[in-house]
């Protein structure tokens, strides 16, 4: 196995797809990078850095810079997608599902289902999303529960580069849209991939620790915060079961009950304000089908009900953190 | 442009089934037994059928909410169609459609569309395929004077030209997006065709009522397009005879127009008065036709009353595909 990088990850299962498919482009801004300057393209490879080599190796039919047009570039990509293309669409900031959403909303989430399961529209829109760098209320947020709700997309979210390839191997290979989030902060971290084929397959939640006390569940980068957490509560002599989701569209509703029945206790954390979010989704499903196991209320550890601030300070009181895990967890033993 | 009989006919035959399909359905929908909305074509099929008819069932169009025509023209099953639209098991789409989400990939016709400019990039998409696939396919955009308002119409139209692939951009201006008027809502001396000269693409304006007229654009259009000129846009002046929806009672018509344009601007008639007065179809050709399309129609309708409901424990069917 290799060690490498999530952006690592990504950028060689890219290379590796498209080379082994060639029906799947890659479209978005800057995803080349430097068309039509003096320095010309590649000159950046990706503003992520997540698709250098690739225009050089695939040329500029299957590597495809577009201007800034967010609804041309998700609307190119599922008439691409009904057109018997595998495009691959970058939204540089997820929060810019707002200008192009009618075309993942209105139109590749519902091919299918409107046009009476004739269709198939296989694109994946890989969206960078997530605060933690002071990108402010327009490029920081995480509308994964949002895009969830939707009927008809598939929702992904890798937290380690063994995820990352997994994952977006098996979005590339499967013919429904799917919405690969990649966490701008998580892009350096490191880890064990499997080498050549590997596929990780949808709704099936990873156990990252098994506890037997709490329930943690969790995606993205709060992950992370709640293995801090756990570290911490490990030396008080709790132990949490913590599943990353990886998927949240489909849900593994199996593993989250499985492991609420043996723990009775539910903490859900979410980098989302908490209205119609993930985790009010999750308790409510929690509430609806294992009620009588649960011996606590569960608990939802969110951002607050408010656009994400600039300043790194009120950014950091914004996102959930592993402190505010360790108390949510704390609090769901007390409970009597 | 030269058409032997058969074309003429066979053009003819195309126009007409759109329009009976169209006026039956006017009268349909008055029984209450179709739901929703309804967005009938009436008017404009000389501008389907003089474009599709050039198309192959490789080449792509994309539709708007007014899609019937654009359906017909391209060779979506008729029947298929009118149970679609009464909402039968049998649809073209199982009833999960309904008129305004007809598709049927098999010939090319990547799908109605319910949401105004919502197909134009699309079409871009479609036309990166075809560039990529090398056989000469183009992805065409059918869009309304709504939709040269939505700014989707117009990323399309410059990410076409920046990449240089071969879509092309069919604006019909039927004069009236929803209930408000070209001269109104479209700020550029009403002329959408400048429009997408201004993106840096060829643009042909014809007549949309006249067949040949438009015919003859757009084989100099779709030449163009093929040659790997990249894209370019046409634009259609054409006449919408019924409402933005089935049921609109269409106040804001001037008083005599629809007369007048039935009158003075029909595609079907300016056909029959074309080819009979130049020797080439006698009007016992055409006669003809017409009681074959409408005993085809008739049939249409009776079937698609007759056919079953769609199960209501498949409602969740189809959302995603079928993996494990």
């Amino acid at each position: 196995m290799a060690i490498m990088n999530i952006r690592e990850a990504i950028v060689s299962t890219l290379h590796a797809e498209m080379e082994r498919d060639s029906d799947i482009i890659l479209l978005g801004e800057d995803v080349v990078g430097g068309n039509g300057t003096a320095g010309g393209p590649e000159a950046i490879g990706g503003i992520w850095g997540t698709s250098p080599g690739l225009w050089e190796k695939f040329g500029p039919e299957r590597v495809i810079d577009t201007p800034i047009s967010e609804s041309a570039i998700i609307g190119a990509a599922a008439g691409a997608a009904l057109a018997g293309k595998r495009p691959v669409a970058e939204l540089m900031f997820a929060d810019f599902v707002g200008v192009s959403l009618d075309q993942i909303w209105n139109q590749m989430a519902k091919f299918r289902y409107m046009f009476g399961g004739k269709t198939k529209c296989p694109a994946v829109v890989r969206l960078v999303y997530g605060a933690g760098m002071s990108t402010a209320a327009q490029h920081s947020q995480s509308v994964y529960a949002m895009l969830t709700a939707m009927p008809g997309l598939k929702v992904v979210l890798p937290t380690t580069p063994a995820d990352a390839k997994g994952l977006l191997t098996e979005a590339l290979r499967g013919d429904d849209p799917v919405m690969y989030f990649e966490h701008k902060t998580l892009y350096g971290v490191k880890g064990e991939v499997p080498d050549g084929d590997y596929r990780q397959r949808f709704g099936e939640a990873r156990m990252v620790r098994e506890g037997g006390d709490v329930t943690v569940v969790a995606c993205g980068r709060m992950v992370n915060f709640s293995e801090k957490a756990a570290d911490k509560l490990a030396a008080d002599g709790i132990g949490m079961d913590l599943l990353d989701l990886r998927t949240t569209s489909p849900l593994d509703e199996d593993a989250i009950l499985e492991s609420v029945e043996q723990t009775g206790r539910l903490v859900v954390v979410d980098e989302t304000p908490p209205r119609c979010s993930l985790a009010a989704d999750i308790c409510a499903m929690v509430a609806q089908r294992a009620f009588s196991s649960l011996k606590a209320p569960p608990q939802m550890v969110t951002a607050p009900h408010s656009p994400i601030p600039f300043a790194r300070n009120l950014e950091r009181a914004w996102v959930p953190s592993p402190q505010k895990v360790e108390e949510a967890v704390r609090r769901v033993l007390a409970f009597r | 442009m030269q058409f032997n009989r058969d074309e003429l006919l066979g053009a003819y035959r195309r126009m007409k089934v759109i329009r009976e399909f169209e006026e039956r359905l006017h009268e349909e929908i008055k029984t209450g037994e179709i739901a929703g909305f309804t967005h009938l074509y009436a008017g404009q099929e000389a501008v389907a059928v003089g474009i599709c008819d050039q198309l192959t069932v490789e080449d792509m169009i994309v539709s708007t909410h007014r899609g019937h025509g654009h359906c017909i023209a391209k060779g979506c099953d008729v029947k298929g169609m009118m149970k679609e639209i009464f909402g039968r098991a049998g649809g073209l789409c199982k009833g999960r459609g309904g008129s305004m989400h007809i598709a049927d990939l098999d010939v090319g016709m990547l799908g109605a569309n319910g949401i105004v400019g919502g197909g134009a990039p699309q079409a871009v998409g479609a036309a990166i395929a075809a560039r990529i696939d090398g056989k000469g396919r183009v992805g065409i955009a059918f869009s309304g004077d709504g939709a040269c308002n939505q700014g989707t119409t117009f990323e399309a139209m410059n990410l076409a030209v920046v990449t240089k692939v071969p879509a092309i951009f069919v604006f019909e201006n039927n004069h009236y997006s929803e209930h408000t008027g070209d001269a109104y809502a479209v700020g550029t001396n009403k002329d959408i065709a400048s429009r997408a000269e201004g993106f840096g693409m060829k643009a042909w304006r014809a007549n949309g009522c006249d067949f040949f007229e438009t015919y003859t654009a757009f084989a100099e259009l779709l030449e163009y397009v093929r040659a790997g000129n990249g894209p370019a846009a046409i634009e259609l002046d054409t006449e919408r005879y019924y409402g933005h929806f089935e049921g609109d009672p269409q106040r804001y018509r001037g008083k005599g127009e629809i007369d007048r344009i039935r009158a003075e601007r029909d595609c079907l008639k300016a056909f029959r008065a074309k080819v009979v007065g130049a020797a080439l179809l006698t009007d016992d050709d055409l006669d003809k036709v017409d009681a074959e399309v409408i005993a085809q129609i008739e049939e249409a309708v009776v079937e698609a009353r007759a056919d079953e409901l769609p199960d209501p424990a498949t409602v969740a069917d189809d959302v995603y595909v079928e993996y494990y």
